[in-house]
């Protein structure tokens, strides 16, 4: 303390002790009307953490090492990822190797999952279709986020014309309705992959998340703590990035994990309509769409691609939540 | 700390209108609050001014206005002989290191996802020529010594403290720069009535430490009475009533700063019925339409034809020794009140 006050006053240009009463006066007032206030209770001496540095990224991460859900969620959303991205590891055949005779078996020892209308190996199938399905969700929401985070924040901060015009071409979008969006979107071209799919559902899907970006930026620009900032002449950018995004992306985080499992079964929709992926594409989307009519007598062509769908997306979510209370220190 | 004639901070005739407007496409103003409306004075160095209102008499966003956090309608505010509002770049950046603010609401003002080490180290990280990187951390952790918090306590966040400890977090982030002048908005009324006085006292002696001036915003005239050496009384938006404690206090001239005095209740049972109360009536007319002449004329006890003519300007009078803004300032002997 003694030293904080001479820097203070050779900044001044003065010398030490001239100004001030008494050399240790102001520190021993200071302390001396601070009776109790150095003495903590209990109750929170519990996170003593000494001199080691923390920020809010390892201090979440030292949270979510101890949740259970953490582990089971992202354990599987790992596996399903690897399952995604070589699905050669999980099977020897071939997806399209079928043969008609065996059209509709139903689960056997050597065949977990049976065999789908073709007579094709339905496990083979089923890991074959985790890469379509799992990637237009991710791409989708990725893209999204991306857009809502870079739009949200400018409307929400700026305000004014930019607020204008993102708000009311989120409208206009909005204005459009989905499926014919798609339809019209998607018929344009002929050969529809993944990053056809991906990119339409994204023009016509990124709007809610722009909307709760911009509302939750709306709120965490009037917090006291901006104006803290900005009078300690914080720019633009670093009010944007430490102190409204941090506190304003809770619920982004939390809606793009459920938009994941609402992207997947949109494109199973779109695969149903005949304007998503097409055969002989692979994806859980178009194997349940299959199933459905046949549900009463081969109820294992919906069972298991519905279960490993229902799987992915519950991770998803589970994840998203454990994620946004690991990141949010008043839960902690 | 006897303040020294030096004036730290010039405000002339500072305006603060903010428009109404009608019409969504076509906006067309048809008005104007009038948060602040012609403010002057001086603040000298290591002095405390309190500045005490109702609600909604413009004292925050006359704060705002010095903090640069708004932009001023009219008027100039001249710190070391440059006006603040005309400051940019490196200069402006400059003075935002002398000129701080301590927020009222210690709830608020403090950003919920960073640690301590965070928030009063932040100042360092945006002026970076104040402290060099390896040092900073052991300069937070002084930091947190001079308010009175435990230096141990850096890695925390601000919901594990009480509300006296973090309004200390807010003061220590606003020494942090070792400004010259702290705005106080109002930096105790949050609190309770027992952490107050801690909060005060600290707020005293690191003025007497470093010879820092406070605006101390305020609504509680004892809480002023306590930390300040010149008192300005504010009303509707201007200055009724400006002078050391001792005048505004015991020989106040405005009938505004009587009535207000005379509202504080008294401690002491003995004296209580021989006091007489100035009972104000009406309610405190719209900023966006003000009452010509006196501002205070339609709910003052004197007023008179002359005060719906004439803006009483804030000067000294023959019946006030201390500028006062009333035609008709007298020293009326009402007000014995708090702890004399």
């Amino acid at each position: 303390m003694t030293d904080y006050r001479a820097t203070q006053e050779r900044d001044r240009g003065q010398a030490p002790g001239a100004v001030s009463p008494a050399p240790g006066t102001g520190g021993t007032d200071a302390s001396a009307v601070t009776p109790g206030v150095t003495t903590y209770p209990a109750a929170i001496a519990g996170g003593e953490v000494g001199g080691r540095p923390s920020s809010l990224a390892s201090d979440a991460w030292a949270d979510l090492r101890r949740k259970p859900l953490f582990w089971l969620s992202a354990s599987f959303i790992l596996l399903m990822a690897v399952v995604a991205i070589r699905p050669q590891l999980f099977t020897g055949q071939d997806p399209y190797e079928c043969d008609l005779l065996n059209s509709v078996k139903r689960p056997s020892s050597g065949h977990w999952f049976g065999y789908d209308i073709q007579g094709c190996d339905y496990y083979t199938r089923v890991i074959y279709g985790a890469r379509p399905s799992i990637s237009i969700g991710i791409l989708v929401t990725i893209m999204s986020v991306i857009i809502a985070l870079v739009l949200g924040a400018l409307a929400g901060y700026y305000g004014g014309w930019v607020d204008t015009l993102v708000s009311r071409s989120a409208d206009i979008f909005l204005g459009i309705p989905f499926l014919l969006g798609a339809i019209v979107f998607l018929n344009a071209f002929e050969r529809r992959g993944v990053w056809v799919v991906a990119l339409a559902l994204t023009v016509l899907g990124w709007m809610t998340l722009a909307r709760l970006m911009r509302s939750s930026v709306i709120q965490a620009r009037d917090m006291d703590y901006v104006s803290a900032a900005r009078a300690l002449g914080a720019s633009d950018t670093r009010i944007l990035v430490r102190h409204i995004l941090p506190n304003a992306v809770t619920p982004l985080i939390v809606y793009a994990t459920v938009t994941i499992g609402i992207i997947i079964s949109a494109e199973a929709t779109l695969s149903f309509l005949n304007v998503g992926l097409q055969l002989p594409s692979i994806s859980w989307g178009l194997q349940i769409q299959d199933a459905q009519f046949r549900f009463e007598s081969d109820p294992h062509l919906l069972l298991f691609p519905s279960l490993f769908l229902s799987l992915t997306v519950l991770s998803f979510m589970v994840l998203g939540d454990v994620v946004r209370d690991a990141f949010d220190p008043k839960l902690r | 700390m006897a303040p020294t004639a030096e004036a730290v901070l010039e405000i002339r005739d500072l305006v603060k209108h903010f428009p109404l407007t009608q019409g969504i496409v076509f906006k067309k103003q048809v008005g104007a609050v009038k948060a602040v409306d012609g403010v002057s004075f001086d603040l000298y160095r290591g002095e405390t001014l309190g500045v005490v209102g109702e609600s909604g008499c413009g004292k925050s966003t006359l704060a705002k206005l010095l903090m640069v956090l708004e932009r001023p309608t009219a008027g100039s505010v001249h710190y070391k002989g440059q006006d603040i509002y005309k400051l940019r770049g490196k200069d402006f950046k400059a003075m935002r290191r002398n000129v701080q603010i301590i927020l009222q609401d210690p709830y608020t003002s403090l950003n919920p996802r960073m640690t301590v080490a965070d928030i009063v180290g932040e100042p360092f990280d945006i002026h970076p020529e104040v402290a060099p990187k390896g040092d900073r951390r052991r300069k937070v952790q002084e930091l947190l010594e001079v308010v009175g918090l435990n230096p141990e306590h850096i890695n925390r966040y601000p919901h594990q403290f009480s509300g006296g400890q973090r309004q200390r977090i807010g003061i220590a982030r606003g020494l942090a720069l070792r400004p010259e002048v702290i705005i106080c908005d109002e930096p105790v009324s949050a609190l309770d009535v027992s952490v107050q006085a801690q909060v005060i006292n600290l707020l005293e002696g690191l003025q007497n430490e470093f010879n820092l001036s406070y605006i101390f915003i305020a609504h509680d005239l004892s809480v002023v009475r306590h930390i300040a050496d010149r008192v300005a009384v504010m009303y509707l938006g201007s200055l009724v009533e400006i002078g050391t404690d001792q005048q505004i206090y015991e020989t106040p001239t405005h009938p505004y700063t009587q009535a207000l005095l005379s509202a504080v209740p008294v401690p002491n049972p003995v004296g209580r019925g021989e006091r007489e109360r100035i009972l104000l009536s009406g309610d405190v007319p719209s900023p966006a339409d003000p009452p010509s002449g006196c501002r205070f004329r339609t709910r003052c006890f004197k007023a008179a034809d002359k005060c719906a003519r004439e803006v009483p300007l804030l000067e000294v009078r023959p019946g006030s020794p201390h500028p006062s803004a009333c035609h008709f300032a007298e020293i009326k002997p009402v007000v014995d009140t708090v702890d004399a």
